[in-house]
C-alpha cells in the first residue's frame, strides 16, 4: 500500500514521461526513445494506481484479469494490422476510448459518493454529463470512421435534409437532459437518454463526412477522446487523466488544425460535413473548364523518362495505400537510385486518410526518411525537376486551386507538380478526386497520363527497370 | 475581334469537302530518301480516321518497300499525277519542284517543308493554284507544339549523323585507350551552337568516348551542355545570345571578335569541329576562318551542319567533303535523309500530331485560332497569308489576371478571422469569470492543472515532425488508455455491483489501447530509417 502523497508524486512522475514522449516525436531519432517514455510512464501510472488504497481485495483479481486479456487482445491488434490499415486501427482504437470514457462516467455516478458541499455535487454531476457526452460521440463517430476507411460505410458524405438544424435539436435535447440530470431524484434514465442522444448525434456528424476530410475527422476524434479522458479525471479529481487528456486533447486539436490549413477549409465546415456545398463559389462564376488534351504515356517511354532523369519527385497519394503499391515505389525508388538519379517524395498533408499516413506507408517500405519530405520543403524544387511521378493523388496537385479563384478549392496549398519538365500521372482512369474537381493538370502540355491500375503500373515499371 | 467573328463565320460558309484521303507521293529531289509516312505512321493516320494513299515505291529508299504499306492497309497509287488526284492532303518532305506543282491540281491541300522565304517564287505558284499550305519549318517553336516540330527532329538527326560522319573521316578512336600496343588519347571534339542538333552531336560524341567541348552564344544553354556531359567553354564577355524561338541572335561585334579567339585557340587544339550556328533567314556566320583550318592537325575533321545556308567554316563546300590541307571539311546538307529510315519515322510522327491537332479526320478543319496551325500556315485557299503577329505577350497577360483575382479573393478572408478571435476572447474571458466566481477551490486546482497541461501539449505536439504524425496518433491513443485508471478507482465494490463490471470493462477495453498503440507505435517507428 503506498500513501495518498506517493501516488501524486507518482502520477506527476508518469505526466513528465508522457509530456517527454510526445517531445520525443519531434524527429525520428529521438522518436522510438520518446515511444519507450509513453510506456515507462504508463507502467508507473498503472502500478501506483494498483498499490495504492483505491484499489482492493477483489479488485486484484479483476485488475489481472482484465490487464492481460486486453493486452493480448491488443497486442494481437498491433502486430497483425497492415500499414495501410493505420487508419481503420486508429479509429477503431479511438471508439474503446471514447466507451471506456461512458463506461467511466456512469459508473462514477452510480457510485453515490458524498461531497463537501452542493455546489460540489453540482459541478460532480456536470463533469460526469460532460463526459459521457463527449464519450459517446467519440464511441460512434469513430466507430463510423471506421467502416468508412474500411469501406463498409459508402464514404460519400450523407446529406440528410436539414442536417445541422438536426445536430442542433439533439444538442439542445441533450442540453434539456442535463438540467433534468441535475435536479432529477432518478438521475440515471436522463443520463442514459442522453447517451444514446450522443451515440446517434456522433454516428450522424461522421456519416455527413466525406473519405477525403478522414484525416480531420481521425484527427478531431483523437482530440475527443483527449477530452473524455480530461472529463474523467475531473469527475474523478485524478490530475493525471487530466493532464493525459488535456496533451491528448490539444495532439488532436493541432492535427485537425494543420489538416484544416492544409485544405485551406475551416475546422467548422469540415465537421459540419459535406464539400462545396457551403462553400458557394467567391465571384459567382463557374469553374473554369480545362482546356487541352490529355496525353497518354506507355510504361516504358516512363521508364525511358526516368532513366533520363537527373532529379525525380514522386508525389504519393491515397490511391498508392489502395492499391499497396508502396513496395514497388521503393524499389523503382532503390533501382533510381542506384543509377545515381535523386529521388525524392513530396508528401500533402492530407495525402492518405491518416495524418502522416504516408510517411508510415514508405517507411514500412524501407524508404529513407531523409528523402521523404513535406510539401512546404519541396514545393521550391519543382522547377529543376526533371520527372515528377504522381501516384493516386489527385486534388493535392491540382493546380487551380492556386488559379482559378472560383475552384470550391480555391486557395488549398499544393504540390506544384506542373512546374516540373514532366509530370506523369498514373491514374486509373479521368474520374475527378474527392473534391469533385476536374485537374487542369492532366490537360498541360507537359502531363503524361499513366493510365490503368496504380499497382501493375507500379510494378511494370519495375520490372522494366531492372530488365 | 471583327477578324475571329470573321473567321468564324467564313469557315462555315466555305463548302470546304471534308478531308479524308492523305496522299504521300514519292520525293523527286535527287538523293532525297525520306518519305512523309512509314507504315507505322501511315497506321496512326488511319486510326485518325484518314484513309492513306502511297505512291509506288515512296518508300523503298528508306527501307519501307510497298509491301510493308500494303501490309499496313494503304492504298498504292501508281503515278504522282493520280495521286495528287485523289488525295485531298498531300504530305511531303522537300519543298516541291516545278513539275510537282503543275501536276497538282487546285484546291488541295499540301503540307511540307516549304522553306518560303527562300523560295517566293514557289509559293506564288502554289497561290495559283488555289492551294491551303502549311509550312512545316514555320511551326511555332512553343511548347505545345514541340511534338509536331519537324525541325527539332530532323536537327537531331543531323547532329548524331555528323558525329558519325566525323568518325569516318577520322583516322582514330575518339575513345581514349590504354592498350598493349600503346596508349591512345581520346578524340577532342567542340561543338559550335548547343542548339538541338548541337546538343544531339554532344551527346553522340560523348557516347563514342571523346572529351567534348561546347560553345553557345546563348549563356543559358550552358546547363543542358554539361548535362550531356561536354565542358561548356564560356567567354570572358557579357552578352546574352538569346533570340526569338530558341534561336540565336546576331551579336556585337566586340563579342564576335573574342568569340573568334577563342575559336582561333580551340582549333589548333581539337580534332573534330562540328559547327550548327543559324540564325533565321540570314547567311550562317563565318565562324572557322580558313587560318583556322589551316591551324588545325593533319587528319583533322570539320563537319558543317549550315553547309546549306552557305556555311559555318570560310571553306566549306555545300553537299561535299573534301580535303583541304590535310583537313577533311564535311559540308552535307542531306545528313538526314543519309537516315532516311529514322528521320521517315521521325518526320511522319510530327506530321501525324499536327494532323492531329487539326482535329483527325471527321473534325479536320484550318483553325486560325490556333497558334500553331496559324503559324504554319503560309498559303490559305489560295491567299497567302502574312506571318502572324507574335503571340508571346498575350499569353503573359493571361496567366496575370487571375492570380490577381485570387489575391483580391484571400486578402477578403484575411478580415474575418480578426472578429472572431475577438469573440472567442470574450467568451473565454467570460467563461473564467464564471468559474472564479462560482467553482469551489478543489475544483479550481484541477482546472489550473488542465489549463496548464493544454499549454504544455500545444507546444509540445507543434514541434512534432509531419512525417510522425500518424505514430503521434497511436502514441496519443495508446496515452488516452489511462483512463483505465478511472477503472481502477472503481472495481473495489464487489463482483456484482454494477460500477464494478463498468470499471472492469473500461479497463479491459483501455489495455487494448494501451498495448494495441504502444505496440503499433513501436512497429511504425522501427520502419524509419535513414
Amino acid at each position: 500500500m503506498i500513501s495518498n502523497n506517493l501516488l501524486t508524486v507518482a502520477y506527476i512522475v508518469a505526466s513528465a514521461f508522457f509530456i517527454l514522449s510526445l517531445g520525443g516525436l519531434s524527429n525520428p531519432e529521438t522518436s522510438r526513445r520518446g515511444n519507450l517514455f509513453g510506456i515507462i510512464g504508463m507502467i508507473i501510472a498503472v502500478a501506483a494506481t494498483a498499490f495504492s488504497a483505491q484499489v482492493s481485495g477483489t479488485g486484484y483479481g479483476i485488475l489481472v484479469a482484465t490487464l492481460v486479456i486486453g493486452s493480448i487482445i491488443g497486442a494481437v491488434l498491433a502486430a497483425r494490422v497492415a500499414m495501410t490499415s493505420m487508419p481503420e486501427l486508429v479509429a477503431v482504437l479511438h471508439s474503446f476510448v471514447g466507451l471506456a470514457a461512458v463506461l467511466v462516467g456512469i459508473a462514477s455516478h452510480l457510485e453515490h459518493k458524498t461531497f463537501a458541499s452542493p455546489t460540489e455535487k453540482t459541478i460532480h454531476e456536470i463533469e460526469v454529463f460532460i463526459g459521457v457526452f463527449i464519450g459517446a460521440i467519440t464511441f460512434t463517430g469513430s466507430i463510423i470512421a471506421f467502416g468508412k476507411l474500411r469501406a463498409i460505410i459508402s464514404s460519400k458524405p450523407l446529406m440528410l435534409p436539414a442536417r445541422h438544424w438536426l445536430n442542433l435539436i439533439m444538442i439542445l435535447v441533450c442540453v434539456f437532459l442535463g438540467y433534468q440530470f441535475l435536479t432529477a431524484e432518478n438521475a440515471l434514465t436522463p443520463l442514459l437518454i442522453m447517451t444514446g442522444i450522443a451515440a446517434v448525434l456522433g454516428v450522424h456528424l461522421v456519416m455527413a463526412i466525406g473519405g477525403g476530410d478522414m484525416p480531420v475527422v481521425v484527427s478531431m476524434l483523437n482530440s475527443y477522446s483527449g477530452w473524455a479522458a480530461a472529463a474523467a479525471g475531473f469527475m474523478l479529481s485524478n490530475d493525471l487523466l487530466i493532464v493525459t487528456g488535456a496533451l491528448v486533447g490539444s495532439s488532436g486539436a493541432i492535427l485537425s488544425a494543420i489538416m484544416c490549413k492544409a485544405m485551406n477549409r475551416s475546422f467548422i465546415s469540415v465537421i459540419a460535413g459535406g464539400f462545396g456545398t457551403d462553400s458557394s463559389s467567391p465571384s459567382g462564376q463557374t469553374p473554369q473548364e480545362p482546356q487541352g488534351e490529355v496525353t497518354p504515356i506507355s510504361v516504358e517511354e516512363t521508364v525511358h523518362l526516368l532513366k533520363s532523369a537527373r532529379h525525380v519527385i514522386i508525389v504519393p497519394g491515397y490511391g498508392m495505400a489502395v492499391a499497396q503499391a508502396q513496395h514497388a515505389v521503393a524499389e523503382i525508388t532503390k533501382k533510381l537510385r542506384e543509377r545515381k538519379i535523386e529521388v525524392r517524395f513530396g508528401i500533402h498533408p492530407v495525402a492518405g486518410r491518416l495524418p502522416g499516413h504516408m510517411n508510415v506507408l514508405l517507411a514500412e517500405a524501407k524508404v529513407p526518411y531523409d528523402i521523404v519530405l513535406e510539401m512546404d520543403e519541396i514545393n521550391e524544387d519543382f522547377p529543376e525537376t526533371d520527372v515528377v511521378l504522381v501516384i493516386g493523388a489527385n486534388d493535392t496537385v491540382n493546380p487551380s486551386a492556386l488559379d482559378d479563384p472560383s475552384s470550391p478549392i480555391a486557395g488549398m496549398p499544393v504540390l506544384e507538380v506542373w512546374k516540373a519538365a514532366f509530370t506523369i500521372v498514373m491514374k486509373r482512369g479521368m474520374a475527378s478526386g474527392y473534391a469533385g474537381v476536374e485537374n487542369p493538370l492532366f490537360f498541360k502540355e507537359n502531363t503524361r497520363m499513366l493510365f490503368g491500375d496504380a499497382k501493375k503500373n507500379v510494378d511494370a515499371i519495375l520490372a522494366e527497370l531492372i530488365r | 475581334m471583327s477578324e475571329t467573328v470573321e473567321t468564324a463565320t467564313n469557315s462555315e460558309n466555305s463548302t470546304q469537302p471534308i478531308a479524308k484521303k492523305v496522299g504521300i507521293p514519292k520525293e523527286i529531289f535527287e538523293g532525297e530518301c525520306r518519305v512523309a509516312a512509314t507504315p507505322d505512321t501511315a497506321k496512326k493516320l488511319q486510326k485518325m480516321g484518314f484513309e492513306v494513299l502511297i505512291e509506288k515505291g515512296a518508300g523503298a529508299n528508306a527501307n519501307f518497300p510497298d509491301e510493308l504499306f500494303e501490309k499496313a492497309e494503304c492504298q498504292i497509287v501508281k503515278d504522282e499525277k493520280t495521286l495528287f488526284k485523289e488525295a485531298d492532303i498531300i504530305l511531303k518532305v522537300r519543298p516541291p519542284e516545278e513539275k510537282e506543282v503543275k501536276l497538282l491540281p487546285e484546291n488541295k491541300t499540301l503540307i511540307s517543308f516549304i522553306n518560303a522565304t527562300a523560295n517566293p517564287d514557289l509559293v506564288k505558284k502554289l497561290e495559283e493554284k488555289k492551294a491551303t499550305v502549311l509550312a512545316v519549318e514555320a511551326i511555332p517553336r512553343i511548347s505545345r507544339a514541340q511534338k509536331m516540330d519537324a525541325l527539332s527532329s530532323m536537327a537531331n538527326i543531323a547532329g548524331y549523323r555528323a558525329v558519325i560522319e566525323a568518325a569516318n573521316n577520322f583516322g582514330s578512336f575518339f575513345t581514349g585507350q590504354i592498350t598493349a600496343a600503346g596508349k591512345i588519347p581520346p578524340a577532342k571534339v567542340l561543338v559550335i551552337g548547343a542548339g538541338v542538333a548541337g546538343l544531339a552531336a554532344i551527346g553522340a560524341a560523348r557516347s563514342l568516348g571523346a572529351i567534348v567541348r561546347a560553345f553557345d552564344t546563348r549563356p543559358a544553354v550552358a546547363e543542358q551542355v554539361e548535362s550531356m556531359g561536354a565542358e561548356f567553354l564560356f567567354l570572358d564577355f557579357k552578352e546574352d545570345g538569346a533570340g526569338e524561338g530558341g534561336y540565336a541572335k546576331v551579336m556585337s561585334k566586340e563579342f564576335i571578335d573574342a568569340e573568334m579567339a577563342l575559336f582561333t585557340e580551340q582549333a589548333k587544339e581539337v580534332d573534330i569541329i562540328i559547327t550548327t550556328a543559324l540564325i533565321p533567314n540570314r547567311k550562317a556566320p563565318i565562324l572557322i576562318t580558313t587560318e583556322m583550318v589551316e591551324s588545325m592537325k593533319e587528319g583533322s575533321v570539320i563537319v558543317d551542319l549550315a553547309a546549306e545556308q552557305g556555311g559555318n567554316c570560310e571553306v566549306t563546300k555545300p553537299n561535299e567533303a573534301y580535303r583541304y590541307k590535310g583537313v577533311t571539311i564535311i559540308g552535307y546538307t542531306d545528313l538526314p535523309s543519309r537516315m532516311a529510315t529514322q528521320s521517315s519515322q521521325l518526320y511522319g510522327t510530327n506530321l501525324c500530331h499536327l494532323l492531329s491537332d487539326m482535329g483527325g479526320s471527321e473534325k479536320y478543319h484550318v483553325d486560325l485560332e490556333d497558334e500553331v496551325v496559324r503559324g504554319a500556315l503560309i498559303v490559305h485557299e489560295g491567299k497567302i497569308l502574312p506571318p502572324p503577329e507574335k503571340p508571346a505577350l498575350v499569353s503573359v497577360h493571361q496567366s496575370v489576371a487571375p492570380k490577381a483575382q485570387a489575391v483580391a479573393v484571400k486578402k477578403e478572408e484575411d478580415k474575418t478571422p480578426g472578429i472572431g478571435s475577438l469573440i472567442a476572447v470574450i467568451v473565454a474571458v467570460a467563461a473564467l469569470l464564471g468559474v472564479g466566481i462560482y467553482a469551489p477551490e478543489s475544483f479550481l486546482s484541477h482546472f489550473t492543472v488542465f489549463v496548464l497541461a493544454c499549454f504544455i501539449g500545444w507546444q509540445v505536439i507543434w514541434n512534432v515532425t509531419a512525417a510522425l504524425h500518424t505514430p503521434l496518433m497511436s502514441v496519443t491513443n495508446a496515452i488516452s488508455g489511462i483512463i483505465i485508471i478511472g477503472g481502477m478507482l472503481q472495481i473495489s465494490g464487489g463482483l456484482n455491483s454494477t460500477t464494478t463490471i463498468l470499471g472492469a470493462i473500461a479497463i479491459l477495453i483501455g489495455t487494448i489501447n494501451i498495448s494495441g498503440g504502444f505496440l503499433v507505435t513501436q512497429r511504425m517507428l522501427k520502419m524509419f530509417q535513414r
